[in-house]
């Protein structure tokens, strides 16, 4: 009946605090760290960073998950080049404009596929990812195999120019927090709680007058649409979008990404996607590229079969475990 | 050339012949998922990666041992159906009592892990593999030449797919398998001995997809994606033909590639996308799919 | 964008603060790098498909091919040691434009070579223009790097589109072969390629009957083999590379297409002539700017590569190696690697090498040289397995690569 993938708690209200100063501390790492790394290597963490928080709000918080959120990052980053390259807009504006377009894709798929569960509902939106990527690979505007070449990283507000990089290095960590903050709101609400409600009971939520398939299709779209700003934030980083963007390995590695972090933890798909954008980088391009493949699968089989809390979820359960058992011992 | 209506025949016969080839392949693919789903409710996403083994399997035994294609055609499906059953007893049982979702990622993981190595190994463009001499050639059908491999391929690939089916559907064997399906404590209480069963129906879905590579070694490169693009075609199929029939995997998997040779005779373009969009409309009007059962 | 706009200011400041400082040290080092070597090296990076379609053409064998030009040299410049790197691109943009951006942004990388399909040059070209670092295109045809384009900083070295269809289309045109029908690798490869050599076609008096665009690694040709046998054509032009091309004639071949159509090879790199039975391939005519056995130097050479690679060199191989030694010289004759400096250099002193014969790197960036119309020699008449070819004529740069085009117009 309903999927339910075993949960790590969300924050507690008690920890909410302690989330907040982890959060002013890691944003000033952020502020400070293009000093000391190469800002393209921070910008494509933080864009996949995005990705997988968008992610995990299916997969954490509502419990099913999606094997097509390629489609989503390939179209922000599409319809954004192409809005950038022939209209002319402002980065801010052609971030909007993908990150809308990938909204309303995500509003199409959920239709077709939020009613189907748990395995089923993986096969359909990669199914439907699928028909996105054959659709991009033909579409002229996308330049197919060639990818969407030169998109202009343009000046932010008509004012700042974002082809330096550290420029753009802050506007990607504007973008980020964004996005990390709309994921916060949404889990933190009255809106959040019923998606938890669903995720733990479907049955129950049903039967307390929730409509449930409503309150899953918002999710997916607010899901896509981050997804979305992410895909159009990295194809303004790189001044390309590709097909790559839209592969369903793509997909895959998303999921790696929040399970390896740990869904349903708010930091989780952020930790995750540092260590595999690190192990990546370590790779691409030498001979050891197709280690990556096999890194990848490894990880993947180790997380199913005795890691599936991830990093963030196995350290919170124990810091949890500590807390609690210091308590008792007063 | 011979025209009806506009439309070139020998044209559209033609790619009618080659959907039904890749039909082929589909069936039998669609139909090692069907299998093991229906045992084990798992989608097991490494069948496209044990398809691509098997035609590695057979390219290395030709190469480094000397094995022919017939011997390869009986070994190589074995050795596959071996290796799945070692999954299956490793990997996929110690989370058996999991969500189903787990061993999706985990056959995912095992998909990559093979992918990965292969193309390590072997690079990834494709090595070739010669047709066995006793089917080389072709016969001149009037409206195409058809090459002989391609007709032995439509050929094994019915037959195996109809013994599969009479096996599940009309055997003693096949009502143990379909009990199991419908409920495994009480086949167990019957005293039969539904973890070997499980094993054994993996390793033959398995076999299957080995089967496929073999087939395939000849007329496909042997590359280490070969599996990975042919597999997420074969799932939609399986969403669209459904999830509780045999003979539905079977027939949707024929229907398709036929579909699919239409499609590149009206309008190429669209081709590689036309098994997703028949999939969206049976999601729209039929969403269990052509034969499902799942409500 | 609205709800959150105190840290992204807070940002913006120090990107500001950040920015000028940053720019104040570029014009520092910009003031110093007219003259002598950045990072007192020379850094050479071989981006390539290493081991996929394209692997066998260029691949592990550009980076042998690259050192073997820096061995030649001496293995310093100026005296100063050469560094080669190497990644492989897999064929895809954006993989390729982002290790070219690292490999220059932040490794100090000076010049990139090997660069085979045309897709993933566009995008590293666009990042190494910018920079204003040297690109010596050795693997690629797309003939945009010298026309729409180009820049003062691609070397366009070992062949384009244009060179291939005037020299194997023409000769099939006055044969009397006028119904053309293609296979086309779809991406700016292929289209360039077709593109050209439809212009040949069609002011020849010929007609192109349709064609069917396949995409890049594909590996079963059997429906397009089939359009292209209701096609009624005289001539199957296959405008694809690599592996493509190897499983496209075979494609043919099984289905009979070759018994009624005249195949050919648009661009046939040594390595896929020697892949495919030499029943299929024998006797088909085809352009290539180097064969092996045409002298005694480039005997010489082949023998050197052969014995360190096991592999027959292709045109794309000894491009990589002539490229890279005509790099290295122009930077030992301006003691400086500035893009600027050693492209001006480059184009003033004529390329001569095994490879380049009666050469000159044009002011578009194109390099102009001897090409070859070959005939690929059937299995009866080859003495050993690299005995491909036969040389018919010799193609003067000038009549291959044709005039330079308006288009390119860059000071």
């Amino acid at each position: 009946m309903t999927t339910q993938i075993q949960m790590n708690a969300v924050t507690q209200p008690r920890q909410r605090g302690l989330t907040l100063i982890l959060i002013l501390g890691l944003i000033s790492v952020g502020l400070l760290a293009p000093l000391v790394v190469y800002p393209v290597f921070l910008m494509k963490f933080l864009c996949f960073a995005l990705f997988a928080c968008a992610f995990n709000l299916m997969l954490g918080f509502v419990g099913m998950l999606s094997f097509g959120h390629a489609a989503f990052l390939a179209t922000g980053g599409y319809i954004t080049g192409y809005a950038m390259t022939h209209f002319g807009l402002t980065p801010e504006l052609g971030v909007l404009v993908g990150t809308l377009a990938s909204a309303i894709l995500g509003f199409v798929f959920g239709k077709l596929s939020v009613k189907r569960e748990g395995i089923y509902f993986a096969m359909v939106t990669l199914a439907l990812a699928q028909l996105v990527f054959f659709f991009y690979l033909q579409a002229d505007f996308t330049g197919g195999e060639n990818g969407m070449q030169g998109i202009p990283r343009g000046e932010l507000f008509g004012l700042i120019d974002l082809n330096d990089n550290l420029n753009m290095y802050y506007f990607v960590l504007a973008v980020f927090l964004l996005g990390f903050f709309v994921v916060y709101r949404t889990v933190h609400s009255p809106f959040g709680q019923v998606l938890k409600a669903i995720r733990e009971n479907e049955p129950r939520a049903v039967s307390l007058g929730y409509s449930v398939g409503n309150y899953k299709l918002l999710a997916f779209v607010i899901s896509a649409a981050l997804a979305g700003m992410a895909g159009s934030t990295k194809a303004l980083v790189f001044e390309l979008e590709s097909l790559t963007d839209a592969h369903w390995h793509m997909s895959g590695e998303v999921v790696l990404m929040t399970l390896l972090g740990g869904m349903g933890t708010l930091f989780g798909p952020v930790v995750g996607a540092a260590i595999v954008i690190a192990i990546s980088t370590l790779f691409s391009g030498g001979e050891l590229g197709n280690y990556i493949h096999i890194i990848m699968g490894a990880i993947f089989v180790m997380c199913v079969l005795s890691f599936r809390r991830g990093v963030v979820g196995e350290f919170q359960r124990v810091m949890a475990r500590n807390f609690s058992a210091s308590r008792v011992g007063k | 050339m011979v025209t009806f209506m506009g439309i070139n025949l020998f044209a559209l016969l033609g790619q009618l012949l080659v959907g039904l080839i890749n039909g082929s392949f589909y069936a039998l693919l669609a139909l090692g998922l069907a299998i093991i789903f229906g045992l084990l409710r798992i989608i097991n996403f490494a069948q496209g990666a044990l398809y691509m083994l098997g035609a590695f399997l057979a390219w290395l035994a030709l190469h480094h041992l000397g094995v022919n294609y017939w011997l390869a055609l009986v070994l190589v499906p074995l050795a596959v159906a071996a290796i799945g059953m070692l999954i299956e007893r490793w990997l996929v049982r110690p989370i058996a009592g999991q969500d189903h979702l787990y061993s999706l990622l985990l056959t995912f993981g095992i998909a990559l892990i093979l992918q990965g190595t292969f193309s390590h190994l072997f690079g990834s463009s494709g090595q070739s593999y010669p047709i066995p001499d006793a089917l080389k050639g072709g016969y001149n059908l009037g409206f195409m030449y058809l090459p002989v491999y391609r007709a032995w391929i439509i050929l094994v690939s019915l037959l195996v797919c109809a013994a599969s089916w009479w096996v599940i559907e009309k055997t003693r064997l096949g009502a143990y398998l379909r009990a199991g399906t419908e409920n495994p404590a009480l086949l167990q209480a019957f005293g039969v001995n539904v973890p070997l069963m499980i094993t054994l129906t993996f390793g033959f879905g398995v076999g299957l997809a080995g089967l496929a590579g073999v087939l395939a070694a000849p007329v496909y490169s042997v590359s280490p994606d070969m599996g990975a693009n042919i597999l997420i075609v074969v799932f939609a199929i399986v969403v669209i033909g459904g999830m509780g029939s045999i003979g539905g995997a079977i027939l949707t998997g024929l229907m398709m590639g036929i579909i699919e040779g239409l499609t590149k005779y009206f309008y190429p373009e669209a081709s590689t996308t036309v098994i997703f969009m028949v999939m969206v409309l049976v999601l729209l009007v039929k969403p269990s799919g052509l034969f499902g059962k799942e409500a | 964008m609205k709800r959150n706009t105190n840290t992204p200011k807070a940002g913006f400041k120090l990107a500001l603060h950040c920015s000028v400082a940053a720019l104040m040290s570029v014009a520092a080092l910009s003031a110093q790098a007219a003259t002598g070597l950045s990072d007192n090296k020379v850094k050479i990076g071989v981006l390539a498909d290493m081991s996929g379609t394209y692997g066998d053409l260029c691949g592990r064998h550009c980076v042998d091919a690259v050192n073997m030009a820096v061995e030649d040299f001496g293995g310093s410049v100026l005296g100063k040691p050469i560094e080669v790197v190497s990644a492989d691109d897999q064929n895809k943009p954006d993989l390729g434009s982002a290790k070219a951006r690292e490999w220059i942004e932040s490794e100090g990388v000076d010049a990139i070579n090997g660069l085979v399909a045309s897709s993933v040059v566009g995008a590293v070209a666009q990042v190494a223009n910018v920079n204003e670092k040297p690109i010596l295109i050795s693997g690629a045809g797309s003939n945009t790097f010298t026309t729409k384009t180009c820049s003062p900083f691609n070397a366009h070295w070992t062949y384009d589109v244009v060179a291939l269809a005037r020299g194997t289309v023409k000769p099939l045109m006055d044969s009397g072969k006028k119904k053309w029908f293609f296979i086309t690798a779809d991406y700016a490869f292929g289209h360039a390629l077709e593109g050209v050599a439809t212009g040949i076609i069609e002011s020849n008096g010929g007609t192109v009957v349709g064609s069917a665009r396949a995409p890049l690694g594909t590996t079963d040709y059997s429906s397009f083999v089939l359009q292209a046998m209701s096609s009624g054509a005289d001539v199957v032009a296959l405008a694809n590379a690599g592996k493509d091309f190897v499983n496209s004639l075979k494609g043919a071949a099984e289905f009979g297409l070759n018994q009624q159509a005249t195949m050919v090879g648009l661009l046939v790199f040594a390595s896929d002539t020697k892949a495919i039975d030499a029943d299929i391939i024998g006797d088909m005519r085809l352009t290539t700017g180097f064969y092996w056995d045409r002298d005694d130097a480039s005997r010489a050479w082949a023998k050197r590569f052969v014995d360190r690679t096991g592999a027959i060199p292709t045109m794309a191989h000894a491009g990589a190696y002539s490229s890279t030694l005509h790099y290295l010289k122009a930077i030992k004759a301006t003691g400086t690697d500035d893009g600027k400096a050693v492209m001006a250099q480059m184009k003033a002193e004529k390329p001569d090498d095994m490879f380049a014969r009666n050469a000159a790197l044009r002011a578009d960036g194109r390099m102009v040289y001897d090409m070859y119309q070959v005939r690929v020699k059937k299995g009866s008449e080859r003495s050993n397995p690299n005995d491909l070819y036969e040389i018919e004529h010799v193609i003067p740069g000038d009549q291959a690569f044709g005039a330079m085009k308006p288009e390119c117009n860059f000071k």
